[in-house]
């Protein structure tokens, strides 16, 4: 029958330990996420400050621009540095992002070759200001960064676009964690349902598991043709302590963190979302339940009492799926 | 982990109350649960007639009012000419008309439209004094011996009125003597009167549909106590026949005309099927129950309310599609606004005033985005482009003569400029291709909603029992509650599932 063809059934998904939406949203981002603390996440500009105080490395910031009288210095700010980003401070789902490589002679290429003016730079901006891309059209303010060199490891991996690694936090431990690398169909964005290509991370190894573009499986990169099975993140157990850490800086128990790996600076802190999507799970083709559960069933005290090193090892050792 | 415990009984309790209210109003008010019920509604017309004499002239008639069995839910007079007024004397209503000078045939109209109702209220009644004046030998002496005959066979003041009327038939002598001198409800009256059992005449009206020319016919109005019942004088009959209206129930006269000659009333009945909506509003139009109701309101805000109260019901099914289906749409509660405004417009006009509208602002947007505008103005000025569509779109199918095309301008604008905004921004970030899968989905909830907010069962419950929207409101929690997968995820999940079975 055509209905048994495309859907499956709820409780072959329930005893995969597939975790849902309504799930989600009601039994771990509802429960574990203080609405309070959700600014801190929401606003990339205090989720800075925040990581800055807790030493979690983080892009460096160019300059702010919070008013619309600032816009036409984004030419003067940005004269010293080759390649930036401009972020919206409240944007959510990499909107309104804007990634421009190098600049020469008042014009400014974006990583795909193509260029535009310190006109467009300026109305992107007012957009930014007036909050076109933040939750709820609330009026927001624009971060200008450094660009991230990634790490050449990763060459191959992604096209026109930083590969970076989200990892599911949960009470403090890490439960998943996947690489999301951008393709052409994606344009140069991370995320998975544009065309960006999810690898799925091992746990205690920082090997890839499997990819997945669209919810199919792949083996080879889209565009590059690079075998995504061969990808491991180099730094790993640093990666996993930098994203472990942020439990505490936010107090969000259920977040997900997006770090890259910069050639210098090693993992950084990108963004904390405090509504982390669930096409991880099809990434590494393995349910969150299970993990989380057993989280869940872990005293309180005897968590508080765990430093963030000893939740990455716990982590490491129970939900790592490759042997070292 | 906070419980979970008062939240179940919080909509535990939405659902009884809002069952009970529903229950309540079904049970006590009698409001259908299905739409489409007909109440009968007897429209009684009395004519009154006389001869006037040249000078002024004041006809003055009982009118009746809600009782039981029936509610009045109109009066009407036709008179032209004179000068009426509703006057009230001892506490009894009457129609009074007056003309300081009128000669020859004079016709008179009052229209009493009654609803059949079988949870009316009763009508006050005062027990009437009891009258032993003794009526002169040989009358009071046949009084007597029918009264003690039927005394010895009774037990109360109903069943001694019973056997009296028996009586008359026993012995028709004293019964033939009475009736020579007074009718039989009369009589009746004196005779339960000399058993110091209060008594009065009633004078009603047959319902009939289609009768004319008919005359009231006399009851008694027996009291037991402070109860009392109705018989028929002739029959010996107890009990409100159905169909029978009270018409003249305070022992006044029916009709009182000065300044004219042979002044008589005749009565006209037709029977009129009303929806059970109808009847209700102008039953609930005048009284001061302590019900939870929208009739109450003037005919006005009820259009409003009919539109609010449905709103819920647009809000549940856009819960549902996202929550239980994981629809997407562009903006949560744009498509309940969108399907009010197909409310007014009907579907297809609806959708294709959205569609060009959209389409038209997208063009012009596409344009503005050209110009670096702020937000806030370039949205300004595409809310003045909306207007300027919807203006134009009214006026040229207008001059078609296409009058459905005037309904766009009931879209809420504002929405729609919002909407072209965004869907302008998807556009230019996504390609048009989720422009189309949004604003699909969009219209898609909306025409559901539309569908279910069209629904006539639906506009009927919502709009009479006000209980519904507990419900609904528990619903929605109960939904706001449910961590179970959505059926987008079924699909979503699905390769994933096969995969991990596999193996």
């Amino acid at each position: 029958m055509w209905f048994f063809e495309k859907y499956t059934s709820p409780f072959k998904l329930g005893k995969l330990g597939i975790m849902g939406m309504n799930q989600r949203n009601v039994s771990y981002i509802g429960r574990y996420n203080p609405r309070s603390l959700y600014p801190l996440v929401d606003n990339k500009l205090k989720t800075k400050r925040i990581a800055v105080d807790a030493g979690v490395t983080v892009p460096k910031l160019i300059g702010t621009i919070q008013h619309q009288h600032e816009v036409t210095k984004i030419a003067e700010m940005v004269k010293e540095w080759p390649g930036f980003c401009i972020k919206p401070a409240r944007g959510s789902g990499g909107k309104g992002i804007l990634v421009i490589m190098r600049h020469a002679d008042g014009l400014y290429y974006k990583p795909n070759g193509s260029s535009c003016t310190t006109n467009d730079l300026e109305r992107h901006i007012t957009n930014i200001l007036a909050g076109l891309f933040s939750l709820g059209g609330k009026p927001d303010f624009v971060l200008v960064e450094d660009l991230i060199m990634f790490d050449d490891v990763f060459d191959g991996y992604s096209y026109e676009g930083v590969p970076d690694t989200r990892v599911i936090i949960f009470k403090g431990f890490p439960v998943m964690a996947m690489m999301r690398l951008s393709t052409a169909s994606s344009d140069g964005k991370a995320n998975l349902h544009q065309g960006a290509v999810g690898v799925g991370l091992c746990l205690r190894t920082g090997k890839a598991l499997r990819a997945v573009q669209y919810n199919s499986p792949m083996r080879y990169h889209p565009d590059t043709g690079r075998d995504l099975y061969e990808l491991q993140v180099p730094h790993w157990e640093k990666l996993l302590n930098l994203s472990a850490a942020c439990y505490e800086m936010s107090g969000l128990g259920y977040i997900g963190t997006d770090i890259v790996l910069d050639k210098k600076r090693g993992p950084l802190l990108l963004e904390l979302n405090a509504r982390p999507g669930l096409s991880i799970q099809i990434a590494n083709g393995a349910g969150l339940l299970p993990r989380v559960r057993k989280i869940e069933k872990m005293a309180d005290t005897d968590i508080k009492r765990m430093s963030v090193a000893e939740r990455v090892k716990y982590a490491m050792d129970n939900f790592g799926v490759l042997q070292p | 982990m906070v419980s979970r415990r008062p939240f179940y009984i919080v909509v535990a309790l939405l659902y009884i109350i809002g069952l009970a209210l529903v229950a309540y109003r079904h049970l006590a008010f009698n409001v259908p649960l299905w739409p489409g019920e007909y109440r009968n509604v007897w429209s009684a017309e009395a004519k009154v007639e006389f001869d006037a004499n040249g000078g002024p002239v004041i006809a003055s008639l009982a009118v009746p009012d809600t009782q039981e069995g029936f509610t009045r839910v109109g009066e009407n007079t036709a008179s032209p000419g004179y000068g009426l007024s509703f006057v009230t004397k001892d506490g009894v209503a009457r129609a009074e008309w007056s003309i300081s000078s009128a000669t020859g045939h004079q016709e008179l109209y009052y229209r009493a439209d009654m609803l059949s109702d079988p949870y009316a209220k009763a009508l006050p009644t005062t027990i009437p004094p009891i009258d032993k004046s003794l009526e002169k030998q040989p009358i009071a002496f046949a009084i007597n011996q029918i009264l003690t005959a039927a005394k010895s066979r009774s037990a109360d003041a109903f069943t001694l009125t019973r056997e009296i009327v028996k009586e008359f038939q026993i012995q028709a002598q004293n019964a033939a003597l009475l009736e020579q001198n007074k009718k039989p409800a009369y009589l009746l009256v004196e005779i339960l009167n000399q058993a110091d059992i209060p008594a009065r005449v009633v004078r009603a009206l047959n319902l009939e549909d289609g009768r004319r020319r008919q005359r009231l016919v006399d009851y008694v109005q027996v009291f037991n106590g402070d109860k009392y019942d109705l018989f028929d004088p002739v029959t010996g009959v107890q009990g409100r026949p159905d169909n029978l209206l009270l018409w003249e129930y305070n022992s006044v006269p029916l009709l009182d005309v000065t300044g004219a000659s042979k002044s008589q009333v005749s009565f006209s009945i037709i029977k009129k099927m009303v929806p059970v909506s109808k009847a209700l509003q102008a039953k609930f139009e005048h009284t001061e129950l302590l019900n939870f109701s929208v009739d109450m309101l003037p005919v006005e805000e009820q259009a409003l309310f009919k539109g609010i109260l449905l709103i819920p019901i647009g809000v549940m099914v856009v819960v549902f599609l996202r929550i239980i289906c994981g629809l997407r749409t562009s903006g949560t509660f744009m498509p309940v606004l969108i399907a009010v405004a197909f409310l007014q417009t009907q579907l297809l006009t609806g959708l294709l005033g959205f569609l060009s509208i959209v389409g038209v602002g997208l063009v012009i947007r596409s344009w503005l985005s050209k110009l670096n505008l702020l937000l806030v103005a370039r949205i300004s000025a595409i809310i003045i482009t909306v207007i300027c569509i919807i203006g134009g779109l009214s006026v040229l199918t207008y001059k078609l003569g296409i009058t459905q095309g005037m309904k766009i301008t009931f879209f809420p604008m504002i929405i729609l400029s919002w909407t072209i905004e965004r869907m302008s921004i998807l556009w230019e970030e996504e390609g048009p291709k989720e422009v189309f899968k949004q604003g699909g989905g969009s219209l898609l909830v909306a025409i559901m909603a539309y569908l279910a907010m069209n629904n006539g069962l639906i506009q009927h419950l919502t709009f009479n029992f006000l209980g519904l929207q507990l419900i609904i409101m528990a619903t929605v929690l109960l939904m706001g509650n449910y961590t179970g997968y959505r059926l987008s995820e079924l699909k979503r999940f699905k390769p994933l599932a096969d995969e991990l079975h596999k193996k």
